[in-house]
């Protein structure tokens, strides 16, 4: 078939904006196309990949990441699944035992239940059993702000941050989804790899991508904003209310934030983190995913382990509050950690 | 469909395979048209108001399945039980939640059937016996065996009726869960709404057997029907119902019928997975409305004037629900924090939690 077709970008199908399935060279692109990009041109370079999930292929997928894939790469490399997480995520990781390297979207991450017991308890621990590398992402959307109440919306990450041998990936930019994507399929280890539905469509995050074939390494968070009074610790969606909130404690209060981006959840860039808290010597972090067991908890452990003697103030964190997602449109904006709340915790932190 | 004239008059007729009238009174007949009326209308309100951004999120309308909520759950007393998916509006006005409760959840109001907290997907009513809508693929099924574990247990005379959509016999959980009410010879009766798409693919193309096999090896008697004709689905479920409440144990049905609107509101009627024509022609030949209204005209049980009157009836009850949900509060702040556990945990107030936002320097 020919891939210019629904190029265009601007057309409103229903389904959502269509978008290219080929790389657009020179054309700003948004977070969802960069993970379509990806994955179209992982699939083009290796013939090992290949995808699973619900409606992917037929359907192009409850997002349209992979629209038209099913017809240009075949329904055998683009695989409508029974709705059955553990039996396909299960037959990804045995497909990876034999040295393939299978994509599986979860069509929402909170779907992953399921299939917990395969990732945490078979694919997570295959290497340390001897199964040799085993390639192999679990990629879905997640995070709130859709009103997709309490099983379309939440942030899967720390269900999977304890287990020993899994990744976990967790973009911002449509630059870094691409990179990290292409990164993620080419290395020998599971990653799951987090999308937060916010940023798929989301205008201000279009950008144009390299002409070349680029990959993000795994590992290695960025430093979205350079700053000297305090570093805000964040990733996905938040990195952007942090910036928000850099701008107004920049113009309010003169207040200088550096917001540090992880990118990489597992395995974490404890040295990027140290560098900017020594640097600064306050630390914020910021994530959505609810604040009990959040990530921030080991965030400040390592610190308080590496880092110690350079903090001038406590370490604090806003994150989502102790609940399950909820639909009604004030509460679910009450419970997600806006801008203000970020600002006050950072006003605080400065004048400690 | 705006009003009931544009209903297709051709539907039906001469079709055999319907049932006949025998065995039904006529008011009886005209009660299960103006029900399935009300469902009908409820889901239209609830449409245009998503529309118009009073309802957010993910919406999943139940637009020509009405004859499996009325069939499937008519038959039950008020004291049996309904657990379902995310399909699950008219199911709960089936069981007798309040049209105002349901609505009001859906425009996320604090009079909310769950408080404006679960939205579309999960309407939830202990008092009516309706034990929730479900927003993952075959969730409920499992906690369908025990709900008829407990009835069992406490030595109840009640049933539970599971329903699912035909994508969720693919989930582990519901073999997992079938066995178990085989085994245990569960009070459950579970209902495979079999619409022939599991959002955007094809059943075909993802079970080797059809919707009705797919319960055979686990020990629990298979049925199907025609769940587009009210009075087929009645009768079976009278009869199952009845095999159930004797101690039979579990029953399965293959309950055949089609979504005549997208998988949820942001997905069109036909796409790249069914057709316009099969769309047009399944609501053209198909109505469960319209069916047993031709039924009822042809057996002259039922007057054009009668049936306007229905209408306005039901659509009175609708709109009443659309201005109680306007109207009603959104949840306050606290209450974010009120049901996540049995008491409000106070613990949960950490340093810059919600609670301590406003006002802090």
């Amino acid at each position: 078939m020919d891939r210019t077709e629904g190029a265009s970008g601007t057309t409103e199908a229903p389904g959502g904006p269509a978008h290219a399935t080929r790389t657009r060279r020179g054309e700003p692109v948004t977070f969802l196309e960069a993970i379509s990009e990806a994955l179209f041109e992982e699939m083009e370079r290796d013939d090992r990949v290949f995808l699973m999930g619900e409606d992917i292929g037929v359907y192009g997928g409850a997002f349209k990441v992979t629209r038209d894939f099913m017809e240009h790469f075949g329904s055998d490399r683009v695989i409508d699944t029974p709705i059955s997480e553990a039996g396909f995520t299960g037959a990804a990781a045995g497909a990876a035992h034999m040295g393939l390297r299978p994509v599986v979207e979860i069509q929402f991450m909170d779907f992953i239940s399921p299939a917990y017991d395969v990732i945490t308890n078979y694919i997570a621990t295959s290497l340390y059993r001897g199964s040799g590398p085993q390639s192999l992402v679990i990629r879905g959307p997640v995070g709130g702000g859709n009103r997709g109440g309490p099983f379309h919306s939440q942030n899967v990450e720390m269900a999977f941050f304890h287990t020993p041998g899994l990744k976990i990936v967790y973009p911002s930019t449509a630059r870094d989804a691409k990179g990290l994507l292409k990164a993620a399929i080419r290395d020998d280890d599971p990653v799951i790899f987090e999308e937060h539905k916010g940023l798929y469509r989301a205008p201000a995050l279009r950008e144009v991508l390299p002409d070349e074939d680029y990959v993000i390494p795994i590992g290695s968070a960025r430093v979205a904003r350079e700053g000297t009074d305090l570093t805000v610790v964040t990733y996905g969606m938040m990195v952007h209310r942090s910036s928000e909130a850099a701008d107004r404690l920049f113009e309010e209060d003169g207040v200088s934030v550096e917001i540090l981006d992880l990118r990489t959840l597992l395995p974490m860039d404890d040295e990027a983190i140290m560098r900017s808290v020594r640097k600064t010597g306050r630390l914020l972090v910021v994530h959505e995913d609810t604040r009990t067991g959040g990530i921030a908890g080991e965030i400040s452990m390592r610190v308080n382990e590496q880092a110690f003697e350079w903090l001038d103030a406590p370490i604090l964190r806003v994150t989502a509050i102790d609940a399950p997602v909820p639909y009604a449109a004030p509460l679910e904006d009450y419970f997600l950690p806006g801008v203000d709340d970020i600002v006050t915790a950072a006003r605080y932190l400065a004048k400690y | 469909m705006t009003d009931t004239s544009t209903m297709s008059r051709e539907a039906g007729k001469g079709d055999e395979s319907m049932a006949g009238l025998e065995g039904f009174e006529k008011d009886q007949l005209k009660g299960f048209l103006k029900e399935m009326l009300l469902y009908r209308r409820f889901e239209e309100k609830a449409e245009e108001a998503y529309a118009i951004g009073k309802i957010g999120g993910f919406c999943h309308l139940h637009i020509g399945q009405e004859a499996v909520a009325l069939g499937f759950i008519g038959p039950l007393r008020q004291d049996d039980y309904v657990i379902t998916a995310y399909r699950d509006h008219t199911q709960a006005l089936a069981k007798g939640v309040d049209p105002n409760g349901v609505m009001a959840e859906l425009y996320g109001r604090d009079s909310g059937s769950a408080r404006g907290k679960g939205g579309s997907m999960h309407i939830f009513d202990v008092e009516k016996g309706f034990m929730g809508g479900h927003g993952i693929v075959g969730a409920q099924v499992p906690l369908a065996a025990g709900l008829g574990f407990a009835i069992k247990y406490r030595e109840e005379d009640r049933v539970c009726v599971c329903f699912m959509g035909d994508a969720a016999v693919n989930q582990g959980a519901f073999h997992e869960a079938l066995n178990m009410a085989a085994i245990w010879k569960l009070p459950v009766l579970f209902v495979v709404e079999n619409n022939e798409y599991g959002m955007g693919t094809a059943f075909s193309r993802v079970s080797a057997l059809p919707v009705k096999e797919r319960a055979a090896g686990l020990g629990v008697p298979a049925h199907h029907v025609n769940a587009q004709d009210i009075l087929a689905t009645w009768t079976l479920v009278e009869e199952l119902l009845e095999k159930i409440r004797a101690g039979e144990g579990p029953q399965y049905v293959d309950a055949r019928t089609y979504r005549f609107k997208g998988h949820s509101m942001s997905d069109p009627v036909s796409g790249t997975y069914r057709s316009k024509d099969e769309v047009e022609s399944k609501v053209k030949q198909e109505d469960p409305i319209s069916l047993l209204r031709d039924r009822l005209f042809d057996a002259e049980f039922l007057t054009e004037d009668e049936l306007e009157e229905m209408d306005r009836e039901v659509r009175a009850v609708v709109d009443e629900a659309a201005e109680f949900a306007e109207e009603a509060p959104f949840p306050a702040r606290e209450e974010l924090y009120n049901h996540v556990y049995s008491e409000v945990n106070e613990h949960g107030r950490l340093f810059f939690d919600g609670r301590d936002r406003e006002g802090e320097d």
